[in-house]
C-alpha cells in the first residue's frame, strides 16, 4: 500500500494571527510550524504500516505551499515519512480551499497512492473541508473527522464523530481520509530521526509538473473572494445576579435556563 | 441562473434543526432576491409525505431522491445534477458534519465556490455575501462568489428556523450515482456513546474550580451535572491539585468543548481556562469574587456562595424537570 | 526570625544526578563533530565561528563526520527562551559577519537619544545626566528572541544542525573528560511514568562540547560542581528582570533607563534594580524591570512592580493607545567578576555566556560578551581538533581573560555589592568607583549568595495594581502572552522543598513571575479571617509547573530548576 500523507504549515499558535488589510489574506510573515492536526496524520500512517495488517510500501508526504514549507516536510519525514513532495508556484498563492484541493489532487494523481491521510482542519484556514475537495477530483470516497481505521486487504473499517453520534463506515480503498485529534497520541521525532530529516528525498513541482491548469488556482481563479474584514460583533455583555436571597436567586437562574430550552 | 437549492438531513423520520433553520433561511433569501427557494432530501428510507414537510419552513419545491444515507458523496451527485439541470445560483447547508462533506464535494464537483462556519448572509447588489468569523473568531470576513453556483455552509446553530406555514410541490428524482459515491457504506450510524467517555461530546457541562474549596467538593458539581442530564468539566487547578482526573480537564493544554451551557462553578476564568470552553452556546457562572475575569464574558452572572446556591439550585431542576 | 531559603536546600545533587558516562550502548549513540548545548547569541555565535574556521579545512571538517557541528536547544526554535532589554555593542557581531552591512544587521537600529531618570515617586521623573555605565552612543536596540532567529538561519545555511525542542538533561562524562550531552526524554506523564507516545533522549558524542545555556545553566551547574571549577571563587547572584513588548502609536525616539521609585531605598529592604523602556523601530517598545533578587521583603514581586511602574505619568505616555504584544522574564547573572568561575573550561569542555556570569551589570550588558566566548571557544576548539586533541582547552581561558570580557569585568568588579547598603549609598560608592575606573574602592568586594538573605512578611503586596487587561496585567494572561502552552501532565521539573515556613512559600509567590508557586487557599483564607502572619508556620507549597517560563528565579532562591521536554515553555517572539 503507498500511503500519501498531505500536510501543511501554518503560523505558530504562539504568533498573534492577524490579516493583512491590503491583501485580505492571512499575515504569514511570522514564525510558522507543522500544523498540529497533520502529525495526528502521519501518526495514523505509521500506525497503519507498523500494525502489520497490510505492507505499506511508502509514506509520502505532500504539501502546498512558499519555499518555507518545506520545513513542515521535514518534521512530517523526521516522524516517519519516508520522502515528501514540495508543490510550490507563485500562480498557487491566494488560492481558496477548492482551487487548493484541486492543486493537491493534481500533485497526487502523480503518486497515485491507495490511501490519502490529512489533519482534519488547519490552524489558519479553518475550512475543515480540504479532503472532501481533493477526494471529488481524486474520484475516491471520502470521510472525515475519522477517529479510528481498521485496515484489512483493500477496504478501511473507520468510526467517524458527527454531532449526532458515532458512525462506523466501511469504505473501500483507495480512499481519502480526514483525522481528528482524537484519533491517536503523535509520537514525539528521535534526534536520530530529525538530523536524518534532510536527507531523506524531497521532490519540488510546479503546478506545470503536474498539470495543473493556472486558471483554476491562485487569487483569480478562485470561487470566492474576501471583501472585508471586520471585528467580531461585541458581545453584548452578561447579566449579573448579587446573592442576596438564595432561593429568589435559584429562581431566576432556573427561569434564565428554562427561558433558553436547556432544561428540556 | 437562478434560486436556492437546500439540502436538509433528516434522521429517523425528523429533520435536523439545522437543516429546517437553513431551509428557512433560503426562503428568506430568495424572498429579498426575487427568486426561488427549493429544498433536496436525499435517503432510502424519504417518503412524499417527508420531503413535504419541508413547504412549513419555506421551501417551494422539495426535490427527494434515494440513496445510501449517512454519506456525503452521494448526496453530491443528487445535488451537482439538479443544479446542472435547474440551474441554482447558490446551495445552502445548515451546521453539521455531513454539510460540511457535501457543500465542500459539491463546489469541487462544479467549479464553484464555498463558505464555511457561515454566520450570516445577506444580499448586496442583488448577490449573496457570506459572514464567517476567522482565526478563533477574532475577525469576520464577508466573501462573496465569482462564478456559480455559491456553495454556503452554516456554523451550527447559525440560521433560525422561521416556519411559513405554506406548502411544497415535491418531486422525486432517480439520479445514477457516481462510481466512487457507493464505495463507502454506513455500517452503523449515530451511536451514542455517553458523555462520560468523552466530555466533548456532552449537550451540558458543569465545569468546577478552585472555588468548589477541596476534592469532595466536586460533588456539588456532580450533583447539579446529574440534575441537569449532564456532565462534568474541570479546571487545569484542580486536576493538578488531584480533585478530579485529567480527561475532564478543558483548556488550553485540555480539552476544547462547545456545548449548548457551560455551567461553572467556582470558576475564576483565566485565559487557559477560556479558550477551551468561550465557544458554549450558553456560560453561566457562579463566584464569590464579584471580580472574576470570568464575569467579563458569561451570559449571566452569580456573584455568590456556590455552597449555598448550587444544592438549591440542583433541587429546584430536578423539581422543573419532574413537572 | 529570620527565614533564608538556603536553610530549605532543594532536594538534588546536580554534580551525581546530571553527570554521568554515556548510556547508551555504542551503536545507538549519535556522533557528532562539536555538540553545543544552547542556542543563545553565545551557542549560535560558536557554531557560526566554527563552521566558518571549518570552511577553509576541508579535510578536517570531512574528518569530523556527517555533523560536524550540532547546536541542542531546549526551547521551540533558538529564539523561543531568549528573552533580554536588550542593547548590543555590535563588537561581536562584526567580528562574526564582518561582511554585513550594518543596514542588514537584525536590530532596531543605533541608539540616538537617552535618558536616566530618577524617580522620586509615582509622578516625579528627574532626569540625570546620564551616568558613564549608561552611555549606549553606537550600540544597537535589539530583540534577543529575533536575533536567536536571525542567527539560527545563518548557522543552518553554514551547515550546523540545528536541534530544537531538545534539552540538553545529562553531561556525558568518562575518565574525567566530557564526551557530549544526553538529551532530555519525552513523553513522560506527570508522576514520571512512560506514557504511550514515550521517547527516551539520546547520547550526543562530541569531540568537544560547548555549554552556553544561558543563565542559571542546567548542565553549567552541574559541571561547576563536578570539575570544581569555582573553587575560589564568591557565589554568584542574580537579578529577576520581567518584560512586556508594547505596540504604540507614537514612536519612542530614545532609550529610558529609570531608577528609584517604585524600589524602596532603605537598606532594610535591600532593593537594587530599574527599568528600561527601548524603542523597538518605529511602532512597538519594550519595557521591562529588573530586581537583585537579594530583597528581603517575601511580598516583593517583580512582575506586579513593573505594573506599577506603567501607571507613572512618564510611562503611561509612551504607552498611551498602545497595546501588550508580549510578555516574558529572565534572570541576569550579577555577581559579575568575582562570582564567574576561575576555569572557564575542563577536558572536551567550553563554558560561554551568561552561564559562566558574563554579563557586566553596571552597563547592563551581556550579548557582546556572549558572542565574543562562543567565537574563542569555537576558534580553541578548532586548534584542539586540528591536533587530534581537545583534552587541553585551556586556550579558550586564556583567550577570555585576555579579552575585553575580562577587563569589563574586572572594572566593574565591586559596582553592585555596595548596593547592600542601600540605594544611596550604594550609588555613590557606585559612582566613585566609576570615576576612578574600578580602582577606588579597590580590593575584592565579596558577593553573597542571594538564597542566603533572609526574608520577612512585609506590606509590599498592598500597593500592587490591581490589573485593568489594558495597561496592567495579571500573571495568568501574562503567562498566556509568553507562548507557553505546556502541556499540563508534564513531570515536574522543578526541584523545591515542599513543606516549607510561610515565609518562604510567600517569598516564592510573589517572587516568581509566572504564578508557579502559591501559599495553599486555605492558608490565606485563615489569614483573612484571623490575621496573625506566622512565618515560620509550616505550610506545604502548591505548584503548577505547567506555567513555568524558566526564568530561573528559583534556582536562586532555593529551588532547583531543570530543564522540562524539549520543546516546553515560552515561545518569545519579540523579546
Amino acid at each position: 500500500m503507498k500511503i500519501c500523507v498531505l500536510v501543511k504549515e501554518v503560523p505558530d499558535a504562539a504568533v498573534e494571527k492577524r490579516m493583512d488589510e491590503s491583501s485580505k489574506r492571512l499575515d504569514r510573515s511570522g514564525e510558522k510550524n507543522l500544523n498540529p492536526f497533520d502529525t495526528h496524520a502521519i501518526e495514523a500512517a505509521m500506525q497503519i504500516r507498523e500494525g502489520g495488517a497490510v505492507d505499506v510500501e511508502e509514506i509520502v508526504a505532500v504539501t502546498m505551499g512558499p519555499e518555507s514549507a518545506v520545513r513542515a516536510l521535514h518534521k512530517a519525514v523526521s516522524l516517519g515519512a519516508d520522502r515528501s513532495v514540495h508543490l510550490t508556484d507563485d500562480a498557487l498563492a491566494g488560492s481558496d480551499v477548492v482551487a487548493t484541493g484541486y492543486a493537491l489532487a493534481q500533485v497526487l494523481k502523480s503518486e497515485n497512492p491507495d490511501l490519502v491521510l490529512l489533519g482534519q482542519q488547519s490552524d489558519d484556514g479553518e475550512c475543515y473541508t480540504i479532503g472532501a475537495v481533493v477526494a471529488d477530483h481524486l474520484q475516491m470516497p471520502s470521510l472525515t473527522q475519522v477517529i479510528k481505521i481498521d485496515v484489512n486487504e483493500g477496504s478501511l473499517r473507520c468510526e467517524r464523530q458527527a454531532e449526532y453520534g458515532y458512525d462506523t463506515v466501511d469504505v473501500q480503498l483507495p480512499a481519502v481520509i480526514s483525522v481528528g485529534d482524537a484519533i491517536n497520541e503523535p509520537r514525539y521525532p528521535s534526534l536520530k530521526a530529525i538530523m536524518g530529516a534532510k536527507k531523506k528525498p524531497l521532490d519540488t513541482k510546479a503546478a506545470g509538473d503536474v498539470e495543473i491548469d493556472t486558471s483554476k488556482v491562485g487569487q483569480d481563479g478562485s470561487k470566492t473572494a474576501v471583501l472585508a474584514i471586520n471585528p467580531p460583533p461585541e458581545k453584548a455583555g452578561g447579566e449579573i445576579i448579587e446573592d442576596e436571597d438564595t432561593d429568589e436567586t435559584v429562581e431566576k437562574i432556573v427561569a434564565w435556563l428554562d427561558e433558553r430550552k436547556l432544561l428540556a | 441562473m437562478s434560486g436556492i437549492l437546500t439540502y436538509a438531513l433528516h434522521y429517523e423520520g425528523e429533520f435536523n434543526k439545522n437543516s429546517l433553520g437553513a431551509v428557512s433561511e433560503a426562503a428568506k433569501l430568495a424572498s429579498e432576491l426575487g427568486q426561488e427557494a427549493h429544498a433536496v432530501v436525499v435517503g432510502d428510507d424519504v417518503t412524499e409525505e417527508l420531503a413535504a414537510k419541508l413547504g412549513n419552513y419555506g421551501a417551494s419545491k422539495v426535490y427527494y431522491a434515494s440513496a445510501p444515507v449517512g454519506i456525503a458523496q452521494p448526496v453530491v451527485d443528487v445535488m451537482a445534477k439538479l443544479i446542472q439541470d435547474h440551474g441554482y445560483s447558490y446551495a445552502l447547508f445548515g451546521g453539521g458534519l455531513l454539510g460540511f462533506e457535501i457543500g465542500a464535494g459539491l463546489a469541487a464537483r462544479l467549479g464553484g465556490g464555498v463558505t464555511m462556519e457561515v454566520t450570516a448572509v445577506k444580499v448586496q447588489d442583488g448577490k449573496l455575501v457570506a459572514e464567517r468569523p476567522i482565526l478563533q473568531d477574532s475577525a469576520i470576513v464577508d466573501v462573496d462568489y465569482a462564478g456559480e453556483p455559491g456553495v454556503i455552509i452554516g456554523r451550527l446553530n447559525a440560521f433560525e428556523i422561521a416556519e411559513s406555514g405554506g406548502s411544497a410541490e415535491v418531486e422525486k428524482v432517480d439520479v445514477e450515482l457516481s462510481e466512487f459515491s457507493t464505495r463507502a457504506t454506513v455500517v452503523q450510524r449515530g451511536e451514542q456513546r455517553g458523555a462520560d467517555v468523552n466530555i466533548e461530546d456532552a449537550d451540558l457541562l458543569v465545569g468546577g474550580g478552585r472555588g468548589l474549596g477541596k476534592a469532595e467538593g466536586f460533588k456539588l458539581a456532580e450533583d447539579l451535572a446529574d440534575a441537569l442530564g449532564g456532565a462534568v468539566a474541570a479546571t487545569r487547578a484542580v486536576v493538578d491539585a488531584g480533585w478530579y482526573p485529567y480527561a475532564a480537564q478543558i483548556g488550553q493544554t485540555g480539552k476544547t468543548v462547545a456545548p449548548k451551557l457551560y455551567l461553572a462553578v467556582g470558576i475564576s476564568g483565566a485565559i487557559q481556562h477560556k479558550v477551551g470552553m468561550q465557544n458554549s452556546e450558553n456560560i453561566v457562572a457562579i463566584n464569590k469574587d464579584p471580580n472574576a475575569p470570568i464575569f467579563e464574558f458569561s451570559d449571566l452572572g452569580v456573584v455568590g456562595d456556590l455552597n449555598k446556591i448550587v444544592p438549591k439550585l440542583t433541587e429546584a431542576i430536578k423539581a422543573k424537570k419532574g413537572s | 526570625m529570620s527565614i533564608a531559603p538556603i536553610e530549605y536546600p532543594p532536594p538534588v545533587n546536580s554534580s551525581e544526578e546530571f553527570v554521568s558516562p554515556p548510556v547508551d550502548p555504542e551503536d545507538e549513540r549519535i556522533e557528532v563533530g562539536v555538540a553545543i548545548v544552547g542556542g543563545g547569541p553565545a551557542g549560535l555565535a560558536c557554531a557560526i565561528r566554527l563552521m566558518q574556521l571549518l570552511e577553509d579545512e576541508p579535510q578536517l571538517a570531512e574528518s569530523l563526520g556527517e555533523v560536524p557541528v550540532a547546536l541542542i536547544e531546549k526551547g521551540k526554535t533558538p529564539g523561543s527562551h531568549l528573552l533580554s532589554g536588550g542593547i548590543m555593542r555590535p563588537t561581536a557581531f562584526q567580528r562574526l559577519f564582518p561582511d554585513m552591512d550594518e543596514s542588514e544587521w537584525p536590530t532596531f537600529g543605533p541608539v540616538e537619544k537617552e535618558r536616566v531618570y530618577l524617580m522620586a515617586g509615582k509622578n516625579r521623573a528627574i532626569p540625570l545626566p546620564t551616568p558613564p555605565p549608561f552611555r549606549n552612543h553606537g550600540n544597537h536596540v535589539v530583540s534577543v528572541a529575533q536575533l536567536g532567529r536571525f542567527l539560527s538561519g545563518k548557522a543552518e545555511e553554514a551547515g550546523v544542525y540545528v536541534l530544537p525542542e531538545s534539552a540538553g538533561y545529562k553531561l556525558l562524562v568518562e575518565d574525567g573528560k566530557v564526551r557530549g550531552v544526553r538529551t532530555g526524554d519525552k513523553g513522560r506523564g506527570r508522576d514520571g511514568e512512560e506514557l504511550s507516545n514515550f521517547e527516551p533522549g539520546s547520547d550526543v558524542i562530541a569531540k568537544a562540547t560547548v555549554l552556553a545555556e544561558g543563565t542559571q545553566g542546567h548542565l553549567t551547574g552541574a559541571a561547576i560542581r563536578y570539575f570544581d571549577l569555582s573553587k575560589g571563587g564568591d557565589p554568584p547572584q542574580w537579578e529577576l528582570g520581567v518584560k512586556e513588548v508594547w505596540e504604540v502609536p507614537k514612536p519612542l525616539d530614545r532609550v529610558v533607563h529609570t531608577m528609584g521609585w517604585p524600589l524602596r531605598p532603605s537598606a532594610k529592604y535591600r532593593e537594587f534594580g530599574g527599568s528600561f523602556i527601548y524603542p523597538m523601530g518605529e511602532d512597538k517598545v519594550s519595557i521591562g524591570f529588573v530586581v537583585g533578587l537579594d530583597y528581603r521583603d517575601a511580598t516583593f514581586s517583580c512582575h506586579d512592580v513593573l505594573q506599577e511602574l506603567k501607571t507613572s505619568k512618564l510611562v503611561q505616555g509612551i504607552l498611551e493607545g498602545g497595546k501588550r504584544v508580549g510578555w516574558g522574564a529572565k534572570t541576569i547573572p550579577s555577581g559579575g567578576y568575582w562570582a564567574m568561575p576561575d576555569r572557564l573550561w575542563a577536558p572536551g569542555l567550553c563554558i560561554a555566556g551568561d552561564g559562566a556570569s558574563m554579563v557586566n551589570v553596571p552597563q547592563l550588558k551581556g550579548i557582546h560578551y556572549a558572542m565574543h566566548a562562543g567565537m574563542f571557544a569555537a576558534e580553541a576548539i578548532f586548534e584542539g581538533l586540528k591536533k587530534d586533541s581537545t583534552d587541553d582547552l585551556s586556550s579558550y581561558e586564556d583567550k577570555v581573560r585576555s579579552s575585553e570580557i575580562e577587563t569589563d569585568m574586572y572594572r566593574s568588579r565591586n559596582m553592585r555589592q555596595p548596593f547592600n547598603k542601600g540605594f544611596f549609598v550604594g550609588g555613590l560608592i557606585a559612582n566613585f568607583m566609576e570615576a576612578s575606573g574600578g580602582r577606588f574602592p579597590g580590593g575584592h568586594w565579596k558577593t553573597h549568595d542571594d538564597a542566603g538573605v533572609d526574608v520577612f512578611i512585609g506590606k509590599r503586596n498592598k500597593k500592587y495594581p490591581k490589573p485593568d487587561g489594558k495597561l496592567t496585567f495579571d500573571k495568568l494572561s501574562s503567562v498566556f502572552a509568553s507562548g507557553n502552552a505546556t502541556r499540563d501532565d508534564a513531570p515536574n521539573h522543578i526541584r523545591i522543598q515542599k513543606n516549607v515556613p510561610l515565609g518562604l512559600a510567600t517569598m516564592w509567590e510573589n517572587m516568581c513571575p509566572a504564578q508557579v508557586y502559591a501559599v495553599p487557599d486555605e492558608v490565606k483564607d485563615r489569614i483573612a479571617q484571623n490575621g496573625g502572619v506566622d512565618e515560620t508556620e509550616l505550610v506545604d507549597l502548591q505548584i503548577t509547573p505547567s506555567n513555568c517560563v524558566q526564568c530561573g528565579a528559583i534556582t536562586a532562591k532555593g529551588g532547583r530548576l531543570t530543564p522540562p521536554e524539549g520543546g516546553d515553555g515560552p515561545n518569545y517572539q519579540q523579546t
